[in-house]
């Protein structure tokens, strides 16, 4: 696929690309010229099929879980219905205004209310939210939500998380910004929370642990009971990161297992699509203990139907405008739908048989720090490559790219080096997961015998190992910009 | 790699004596392990600071780490050619890739840093 | 196949029996419990979840097709509420694009060499915003128009370690209430500037600022539709005291308003749905967030930028990365990772198919509707306007009666009235909000004012 032009490259005075009614009323507004614009932004001037053929190359040259495998570690990242796409643009929920009194919006209100119930079943909870835009945003909620309960009981000298080295990065960060001061505890030597490092680490000023499980080793933390007793004795809330949560559908659940709090990725677990990076939904469950602090409104359902209350004293207030992203929620909601109990179970099982079958086809030829059974994902190391002709695991990711495959997740989780975390999802068959086995086996070969072709990966693509120092140091992040300006590279007039 | 006339900080940092100022910068073995560096955050002139404080951070294309302050003063320069052209840090870290000159509070703390030699065996152990 | 259900159960899952029995065969296993076995048995649910029976397409489509029909929306009625999202028009190509699956379903373009589509389409998106709000530098979205405004709040907070940030009361109160809840941890003071006709008051805000304030926030259009005057002069005042200029902006109309970076901001934000996104219940849409470039280390949010690839070719990619959580942590400006990226696609091909034409027409249609409805509305009896600033699209009137009753009377008439400001500005009884977009028509405002004006003749 050869380079795409900017649109503003597209450009040529006189055009349009949009089809307007005329004006019925000739009244200007009566706005002062001092606070109007002197001259029209610079937006391109193109017709619409310009536009069309534009996006439509830029959409070529996207690799995306409809075009191929992506096993990418931690975003289960598992094919996305159509129907999904279908309902969710019904003109019944594309069309609804978020201010419109609640007797017009029942049905949108009804959904809403029946998927924080299935939320409830499927993990274990007392009750869910959910308005939180993306997972970071729910773990933030959680957080808030915690500190909400501690200042209520007015135990104010919890202001302390403790966090395993093996979290993803958006847990430090939203414990930070809910004003806890974060403490990361090490990974024992089976890639578990060590119950000793933790005990020592708790204190009468520990609000919260923070743990996703299966770990971002793709481990079961099998002592979860242990750790929740641990949390629990000193008064601290125990917190689900549900990044992982394809393992254990119908399986295992957060609220059995000791959770407090949860948070769940909608674009994760329940099938709905990324986006190239957005929008999710991060729905959060508690335990009754906490429900006085969710977000606001709040659903509530009596014989006049549903409604709308802000009438929760308690409550941390509101997360984003409105009441969450609805089209994301809906995707969900008919996704639980769709596969019901046994569907959801079958999807976690064989997200976990896919996981450890490719896991067992590559346990040879790369080096697996934590051996035995796996859950949905595993993370192998690259050290063995490196040590012995210099391929690093993003070489590994790079080259995979000329098999036709998205990389993994590389360099996460921190603990382990050359790390390349790997998650074949329920959706793909076997026949897509040998391929892939077969791929990496092949890279391992190669990575003996002939080293640079791995190391000089990718040769197939267009664009090869962008310069990523040039980009942060001398940042061109608009155009037309000082940069573009000066390599005289101005596409249009 | 570690010139002799330095003293080192287990944390990455060097000093050298100039003048009766203490010049600090970060190691060639930090700059190593950082990748390419593509910005730094340094404190403003007058910024007084003890030994072991943050006095900056630096971020490379897929890190970003803290700066601590060897040895206690109040800083005299800070080099701004470093905003523009942070690929100093790593084409010349003892040299061009200086960060800060501090008036040192005791200049005694320098006794209390690695030497080159210590220094080397800190990072190859 | 014992306690495997796998198989033929759902069309998303593709293992047969045969596959299940090869893999299980590989693995030296007999039933899948011996992949769970570190699952102890106190945590193991043992009984099936319990759930709806699953249903198939068709009836899915029955179930919640039934459902959706007890929603009102807007081809059923007029609709005149505004508050940040509007009724706009969507150009069809927008949803053959943004529908394309290698868009939709494409994760976030860590891998530039197969994620160019997306990288470049958030380079442009960057560099529309930028010539929007007249500032260097746009993030690649937020999750709103609230969360982008209280990333702003808590950005300055870095830049300038100030504890007070100053909020115009006429800013949407969802936003303020947002603001409030991510500063509320961190030891953020938030003070509300009060209001004047409508408007920022300029001379409380002059005796609220000082050297301990952070930032002054004003919503232009505000909360109730009216342009904020003197917004120079606000930025002087603010960068008097050394404090940041933070405007929280509708994109539609910096289409003929001042940018915020001509008048002085430090940083722009503002809701994306105007910009091409359906309504869907308030989201997803999409925040702006666009910034000086001396604040770029400061910026919230993912930033795309353009380099060249080993052979030279100009390229993009995820850049100034060491901002953010998953390399810094704890100390990253923000804990952002997804966002919301389709949004931001969906309103750069809006805004490639309007040009700056375009989004002058949509204003100018917008506006001209507005000056109708006020001119027809206002000359009925006891109805006024509450405020004497002038406004583009959006206003509030005064009713000599609650807006609740004539609000249930129109949706008899399939109208859904305006918005009661009372709920969130007790101060304002019986005033009606109400927005207006190009796609109001001359009809639905006619019929709009006559059934006030039966309301109004009936009332006692």
């Amino acid at each position: 696929m050869p380079l795409e032009p900017l649109i503003f490259s597209y450009s040529r005075k006189g055009r349009k690309g949009y089809s307007l009614p005329r004006p019925f009323h000739p009244a200007p507004h009566s706005i002062p010229s001092e606070s109007l614009r002197t001259t029209p932004p610079f937006l391109p001037e193109v017709n619409e099929q310009d536009v069309i053929r534009h996006f439509v190359h830029l959409s070529q040259m996207n690799f995306a879980v409809d075009t191929g495998f992506y096993p990418l570690g931690s975003c289960t990242m598992k094919y996305n219905p159509k129907l999904n796409e279908i309902i969710a643009n019904l003109p019944g929920i594309r069309n609804l205004h978020p201010l419109q009194p609640v007797e017009t919006v029942q049905g949108i209100l009804q959904i809403y209310s029946e998927l924080e119930k299935m939320l409830c079943e499927i993990f274990g909870m007392d009750a869910f939210t959910l308005q939180p835009a993306a997972g970071a945003q729910g773990e933030f909620t959680a957080m808030l939500l915690i500190r909400a309960y501690f200042q209520k009981k007015g135990m104010k000298q919890k202001n302390q998380v403790i966090i395993p080295d093996s979290a993803h990065g958006t847990n430090p960060a939203s414990a930070r910004m809910a004003g806890f001061e974060v403490h990361q505890i090490p990974s024992d030597a089976r890639g578990l929370v060590s119950l000793h490092t933790l005990q020592k680490a708790v204190t009468e000023r520990t609000a919260a642990f923070m743990l996703t499980n299966p770990n971002t080793l793709g481990l079961f933390e099998q002592d979860i009971l242990k750790i929740a007793e641990i949390l629990h004795n000193v008064g601290a809330q125990l917190f689900y990161d549900g990044a992982n949560a394809n393992a254990i559908l119908g399986i295992s659940r957060p609220g059995d297992m000791g959770f407090d709090v949860i948070h769940t990725n909608l674009h994760k677990t329940f099938s709905t699509p990324h986006g190239g990076g957005g929008p999710g939904a991060g729905p959060v469950g508690v335990k009754s203990h906490l429900i006085p602090f969710l977000p606001v409104p709040r659903i509530l359902h009596d014989d006049n139907g549903y409604h709308l209350s802000e009438d929760f004293p308690d409550s941390i207030g509101r997360m984003k405008s409105f009441f969450g992203n609805t089209g994301v929620l809906v995707r969900a909601y008919v996704y639980i739908r769709e596969l019901g109990a046994e569907g959801l179970k079958a999807a976690s099982q064989a997200a976990v048989l896919n996981a450890n079958y490719l896991l067992h086809r590559l346990k040879e030829a790369y080096q697996v720090p934590y051996p035995g059974f796996c859950k949905h994902e595993f993370v192998l190391s690259a050290e063995k490559q490196k040590r012995e002709s210099g391929v690093r695991g993003l070489d590994i990711a790079k080259r995979l790219m000329d098999f036709g495959f998205h990389p993994p997740t590389v360099y996460f989780p921190l603990i382990v080096k050359e790390a390349l975390m790997i998650e074949p999802p329920e959706t793909e068959s076997l026949e897509q997961v040998k391929k892939f086995a077969d791929a990496l086996l092949q890279i391992a070969v190669e990575a003996k015998e002939t080293p640079d072709v791995v190391k000089n990966a990718p040769h197939t693509t267009e664009i090869q190992r962008p310069d990523e120092a040039l980009a942060a140091r001398k940042p061109d992040l608009a155009f037309p910009s000082p940069y573009s300006q000066k390599s005289g590279e101005i596409g249009w007039n | 790699m570690f010139p002799e006339d330095l003293r080192y900080s287990e944390s990455h940092e060097w000093v050298r004596l100039e003048g009766g100022l203490g010049v600090i910068g970060i190691t060639y073995y930090a700059q190593e392990q950082l990748g390419d560096v593509v910005h730094v955050e340094l404190p403003p002139v007058d910024t007084s600071l003890k030994k072991g404080d943050i006095f900056g951070t630096i971020e490379s294309v897929k890190a970003s780490s803290d700066l601590y302050a060897p040895v206690s003063g109040t800083v005299v320069e800070v080099n701004g050619d470093l905003s523009e052209e942070p690929e100093r840090i790593n084409q010349d870290p003892y040299g061009k890739g200086w960060m800060i000159v501090v008036e040192m509070e005791y200049p005694e703390e320098l006794d209390h840093l690695l030497t080159a030699s210590a220094y080397e065996k800190l990072v190859s152990g | 196949m014992k306690n495997w259900s796998v198989g033929s159960i759902s069309r998303y899952l593709p293992h047969t029996a045969e596959d299940i029995e090869e893999m299980q065969k590989e693995l030296g296993i007999s039933s899948p419990e011996e992949l769970f076995q570190d699952i102890p048995g106190e945590v193991r649910l043992h009984r099936p979840l319990s759930l709806p029976p699953p249903l198939s397409e068709p009836e899915i489509l029955q179930d919640v097709g039934n459902l959706l029909e007890r929603n009102v929306f807007w081809q059923k009625a007029s609709v005149f509420l505004g508050g940040g999202h509007y009724v706009r028009h969507i150009p069809h190509a927008v949803d053959f694009l943004a529908s394309r699956s290698e868009f939709y379903t494409a994760y976030t373009p860590y891998q530039p060499e197969v994620s160019q589509g997306t990288l470049q389409a958030i380079y442009e998106y960057q560099s529309v915003m930028a010539q929007l709000t007249g500032l260097d530098v746009s993030n690649a979205s937020s999750y709103d128009g609230a969360t982008a405004l209280a990333d702003a709040v808590r950005m300055a907070h870095q830049v300038n370690s100030r504890p007070k940030a100053l909020l115009s009361r006429a800013i949407h109160p969802h936003y303020r209430q947002v603001v409030r809840t991510y500063t509320s941890a961190e030891g953020q003071e938030i003070q509300e500037i009060p209001l004047q006709d409508g408007l920022t008051s300029l001379s409380a805000l002059q005796a609220m600022l000082d050297s301990q304030t952070s930032c002054v926030v004003i919503q232009n259009p505000n909360f109730f539709g009216c342009v904020e005057a003197n917004l120079k002069q606000v930025a002087e005042m603010v960068h008097r005291q050394g404090a940041l200029f933070i405007l929280s902006v509708d994109p539609i109309s910096l289409g003929i308003l001042a940018p915020p970076g001509e008048v002085g901001a430090d940083i722009a934000t503002g809701e994306g749905q105007p910009l091409g996104n359906p309504l869907s219940f308030g989201g997803p849409s999409f925040g702006f967030l666009a910034t000086r470039k001396e604040y770029i280390w400061k910026l919230p949010g993912r930033l795309v930028g353009r380099t060249v690839d080993r052979n030279g070719k100009p390229c993009y990619v995820l850049t100034l990365q060491a901002r953010e959580q998953h390399i810094k942590r704890e100390k990253a400006t923000s804990n952002i990772c997804t966002n919301n990226a389709l949004g931001a696609l969906r309103s750069l091909i809006y805004l490639s198919l309007m040009g700056a034409e375009g989004l002058k027409e949509v204003n100018l249609l917008s506006s001209s509707a507005a000056r109708y409805a006020c001119d027809n509305l206002t000359q009925l009896p006891g109805v006024h306007l509450l405020f004497p600033s002038p406004f583009l699209f959006e206003f509030a009137l005064q009713l000599p009666l609650p807006p609740e009753g004539l609000n249930s009377e129109l949706l008899n008439h399939r109208i859904i009235g305006g918005y009661p400001l009372q709920k969130d500005y007790p101060e304002f009884k019986n005033a009606w909000l109400l927005a207006f977009t190009e796609l109001t028509t001359k009809e639905q405002i006619d019929t709009l004012c006559q059934r006030v004006k039966e309301w109004l003749s009936r009332a006692p």
